[in-house]
């Protein structure tokens, strides 16, 4: 593990059953890194970004995040998950709880902030997505991109070091995906760590600085945007990119 | 200035009175029949069932204006032709049907408790009612209020649970029964879906047990066993006996209704709160469980009205619910043979509480929907 890396992946190896997800998965991820990761449905790219959170479990291999190991210690997961954001492709809003409860939840009852402090904290993220208007709507009242915009911001409410996307933008209708990839990309150059699984090729040569390629459970192929689309190494990258890039 | 997006009102015969009897009644021949039929049924009968038991009744006086004091001066009795109810019997013994045998000088003991019991749970349902906060607060202490006061102690004369009765002894079961029961059930209902496989054992096996066992045999268990799990010479009062064993009925049932709830959950609700930080019991508590309530709420009701009613079992072991001291009544040989009379108050005091209770589920379900649109897709 390098001096600087913020997360890291070593011979990460994961089975649902007898299915073999993650085939030794080696990646470290530096702070303040962009990383996105592709690849062909079912190639394991959500397990594996679900199990630098722990929502899913590794069998084999060690998993640091931010200097604390995953283990099956409940305390490190805790005080992982309080570090690292996550956004969910169907959003995963509690229905239930208005925008500005849903992002306040956390901070009164994880960080014991004050209800006062953790509205302000709500209206500051908020307009960080550029949605402070909606506070006291309920999600079923959003669109799916201002819902996805309300996730991010419950996420950032916590103020995490790191923040996983789990394709954000694959449950949307296509006029919406403008408006939380620009959200993404504020994110990304105010110097947030991130990992986002997408297919937005275009989000990707804008932002990453390193693109990662899975199939089949392992990492194929990483390279810097310019080189892995003009001059992937691998035939594997070379057909998947002719696929999406094509149509 | 005929603008294309103006509206136009739909034609007559589709809305007001008209429309909604040709739609609903009358919109094709055989339903038209159908409707008819129906409606001479109710012409017969309304009229039949309000002369019975109301226009025609006795209620303290009959038809010669003498005070009704036993079966044969009943209107009914003396003119079968024209007589009505004879409300007499329910008149006489009202004060047994709501209270038991609870002595006369206590008994604004129990007219306060059925106060409170209202203050209690009103703001307790309704969520716009105003300074609910505080009310809250009173609903919190109220059974312990009510545990004294029904009860005695602290000041006031203590009154056996033999002496209690009738309407007292129905809400005491139905309302302690689902007021307890509903934690049990949240907590069976968790620790069934547990991933420690001791607890949720644990859970299903008590949970099938209680289902799989008629409520009779349980208030048996609760008569004769219990008492040889306590402690030698702890006597544990009767009713607190039966008690137990209708809350843990009910409580079985509680949580089969919730965890039908939490199944309709979706997993990316947990991964959400997971993934901001919330602890199980925080996810539980503010996340998963108030939606699997809400979405229960039908459920809930629909066991509550069910045990509200199953709580006249407690007959078998000696107590006299409601329908006990209408039975009690119908034995006593001065009013032999109004059964009608007494079965039918009953029955209507039972309605009464059922009846409000399903209206309140209609209410709440309609709240909720036309309230919060839940999970969107």
């Amino acid at each position: 593990m390098s001096e600087d890396s913020i997360i890291s992946l070593q011979n990460v190896n994961k089975w649902f059953g007898d299915f073999h997800v993650l085939k030794d998965v080696d990646l470290e991820v530096k702070k303040k890194e962009r990383i996105v990761v592709c690849g062909p449905s079912g190639s394991g790219k959500s397990t594996m970004i679900r199990c630098i959170n722990r929502l899913e479990e590794h069998q084999e291999g060690t998993i640091i995040v931010d200097g604390i190991e995953l283990t099956g210690n409940l305390k490190n997961i805790d005080s992982v998950r309080k570090e690292v954001g996550m956004v969910f492709q169907q959003f995963n809003l509690f229905p239930h709880l208005s925008v500005k409860e849903n992002i306040t939840l956390a901070p009164i009852w994880v960080k014991k902030m004050p209800k006062a402090e953790a509205e302000e904290l709500a209206m500051q993220q908020l307009e960080i997505v550029k949605i402070p208007e909606q506070a006291d709507k309920y999600p079923g009242q959003l669109s799916g991109g201002q819902q996805q915009r309300v996730a991010i911001a419950r996420s950032l409410a916590m103020k995490p070091n790191i923040m996983l996307f789990d394709e954000p933008t694959s449950a949307l209708d296509p006029e919406m995906i403008k408006e939380v990839l620009d959200v993404m990309i504020d994110l990304a150059e105010g110097g947030m760590t991130m990992i986002v699984v997408t297919h937005e090729m275009g989000f990707a040569k804008t932002v990453a600085d390193r693109m990662v390629f899975m199939d089949e459970g392992r990492i194929v192929e990483q390279a810097v945007p310019d080189k892995f689309f003009n001059n992937p190494e691998s035939d594997r990258t070379k057909l998947f990119l002719s696929q999406i890039l094509n149509h | 200035m005929n603008d294309i997006t103006e509206s136009r009102k739909p034609p007559v015969a589709t809305t007001g009175i008209l429309g909604w009897l040709r739609m609903n009644l009358f919109s094709t021949w055989v339903n038209s029949l159908i409707s008819l039929f129906v409606l001479y049924i109710l012409f017969q009968f309304i009229p039949w069932i309000l002369n019975w038991t109301i226009f025609a009744a006795d209620f303290k006086y009959n038809f010669n204006g003498e005070e009704i004091v036993n079966r044969e001066m009943c209107s009914r009795v003396l003119d079968p032709e024209n007589g009505g109810a004879c409300w007499a019997i329910i008149y006489v013994r009202f004060y047994q049907f709501m209270y038991g045998f609870y002595p006369r000088e206590e008994v604004w003991r129990v007219n306060l408790s059925y106060i409170m019991l209202a203050v209690a749970v009103v703001p307790l349902l309704f969520d716009n009612f105003p300074f609910r906060k505080h009310f809250l607060k009173f609903t919190y202490i109220f059974p312990v209020i009510a545990f004294f006061l029904l009860n005695g102690g602290l000041g006031l004369e203590s009154v056996s649970t033999n002496k209690w009765g009738g309407l007292l002894v129905t809400l005491v079961l139905g309302c302690t029964g689902i007021a307890l029961a509903f934690p049990l059930g949240i907590i069976l209902a968790l620790g069934r879906r547990s991933n420690l496989p001791v607890i949720s054992m644990m859970c299903t096996l008590f949970i099938e047990f209680i289902r799989g066992v008629p409520l009779i045999t349980l208030l048996f268990f609760g008569m004769v066993m219990l008492p040889l799990f306590l402690p030698e010479g702890i006597d544990m009062d009767g009713l607190a006996r039966v008690l137990v064993a209708v809350t843990l009925f009910q409580s079985a049932y509680m949580a089969e209704v919730i965890r039908g709830g939490l199944q309709a959950i979706p997993q990316g609700q947990y991964e959400a709160a997971r993934s901001i930080g919330l602890s199980y019991w925080q996810m539980n508590l503010k996340v998963v469980l108030p939606q699997a309530i809400r979405i229960s709420i039908p459920s809930i009701v629909n066991t509550s009205i069910g045990l509200f009613k199953d709580t006249t079992l407690v007959i078998i072991v000696g107590l006299l619910d409601l329908l006990g001291i209408g039975r009690g009544a119908l034995a006593d040989t001065t009013w032999l043979g109004l059964a009608y009379e007494v079965y039918f108050f009953v029955s209507l005091v039972f309605f009464i509480f059922t009846f409000a209770m399903s209206r309140y589920s209609l209410y709440l379900e309609k709240k909720l929907k036309t309230g919060i649109n839940m999970g969107a897709d």
